[in-house]
């Protein structure tokens, strides 16, 4: 039988275009990470954790009404921070790690949007900078895909690409 | 655009231009590996992000992938996805070479490969554009060897920004009776504007 320490922890998954929180002992989750941007945003002293997956830098892009805004870097972003105080966390002391925005394919020629990665990765990284939550370490861009997983207690990011196994950062 | 609101007629004349597409593709592919190649009728799959991931094993499952941006009346993106193992068996299908593989990073297969899906994807979309009377040019092979997720969320792009899910219309060609199995899969994923222009082709209303 497992023990309840073991069963206690789960792994919280995040999909495509979708955010979710938790808090430790559980990490959290997200797979396949090619150019869209993993951005994990935490309270290490309170031991919470939020996780996004999002696939287009800015909602701008959006042609539809009702739009689903964990798509979008500049929309995702302050719905984690304000799940992550409704979980515990403090406002003023939330740290960031971010990784993803590679391009998978080596496009000779193409529209803006072949080099959506990159352009991901600036839209995070400039909405973690308005919310003053620093960057404390990041893998990003590259030509492989990434699955990445958070350890809210150690507050250690694993990125597992298929070619280069295991980091952490 | 709300593609959950497509008509079973609208899905059976998308299924029927993967059908006419993968046809042609399968013929192709058996002159390329001098076998039989079989088809499944195609299926129209309206997906959301993540059901797109599973349909090809999950979006941490690793697949050689080979992308076509068709440039033309009715853009969009195709892939033909094989397994490292498919890959590996079409490689010394063709070459006759059981030395060539994916898995070391040989020039030499990556370009078998490319033609390879020039050949069968070229054949793919001149059928379509026969049937439809509609001009569709495929780009240059871009070839990738990575995790599903990490690959197919290329083709979701343009439609990402407008819809929550993509249409696929997925078909699937495999050797009929032989150990040595060779699939492929062929996923189209039409840009949103080219939807209408496929429907008006083919004389069937669009309204949503």
């Amino acid at each position: 039988m497992m023990s309840k320490l073991v069963s206690s922890s789960t792994v919280v998954k995040v999909g495509i275009a979708d955010l979710n929180v938790t808090k430790a002992p559980n990490k959290i989750r997200t797979s396949g990470l090619g150019s869209c941007v993993g951005a994990v945003i935490y309270d290490e002293r309170k031991q919470v954790a939020g996780l996004a997956h999002v696939l287009l830098p800015d909602s701008k892009l959006a042609r539809q009404d009702n739009f689903n805004r964990y798509k979008y870097a500049d929309t995702a972003i302050p719905i984690l921070v304000d799940q992550l105080v409704d979980l515990g966390a403090r406002r003023n002391l939330l740290k960031a790690k971010v990784a993803g925005g590679a391009q998978m394919f080596q496009f000779s020629s193409g529209t803006d949007l072949m080099r959506i990665g990159p352009r991901n990765v600036e839209a995070v990284l400039k909405k973690l900078k308005q919310l003053s939550i620093p960057v404390l370490a990041s893998d990003v861009g590259g030509h492989a895909g990434r699955t990445i997983e958070f350890d809210i207690q150690t507050s250690q990011l694993k990125i597992r690409t298929v070619n280069k196994g295991e980091a952490f950062i | 655009m709300d593609l959950t609101k497509l008509t079973q007629m609208q899905k059976d004349v998308l299924r029927e231009i993967g059908n006419i597409g993968a046809g042609n593709a399968a013929t192709s592919m058996s002159k390329l590996v001098n076998r039989k190649i079989e088809m499944d009728v195609p299926a129209v799959n309206i997906v959301s992000y993540d059901e797109m991931m599973e349909l090809i094993g999950g979006p941490e499952a690793v697949v050689v992938a080979l992308l076509f941006r068709i440039k033309g009346d009715a853009p969009g993106t195709v892939y033909f996805i094989l397994s490292l193992e498919e890959a590996d068996a079409l490689i010394k299908e063709i070459t006759n070479n059981a030395a060539l593989s994916v898995h070391g990073d040989d020039e030499l297969a990556a370009s078998v490969l490319q033609e390879a899906g020039n050949i069968v994807t070229g054949a793919y979309l001149s059928a379509l554009a026969d049937f439809t009377n509609i001009t569709m040019q495929p780009s240059v092979p871009y070839l990738s060897i990575d995790m599903a997720g990490a690959i197919l969320t290329v083709g979701l792009l343009e439609i990402s920004q407008v819809a929550d899910y993509a249409l696929i219309i997925d078909a699937k060609m495999n050797t009929a009776y032989q150990a040595n199995q060779i699939k492929g899969n062929f996923l189209f994923i039409p840009d949103p504007d080219s939807f209408s222009k496929l429907f008006a082709a083919l004389g069937v209303t669009y309204d949503v």
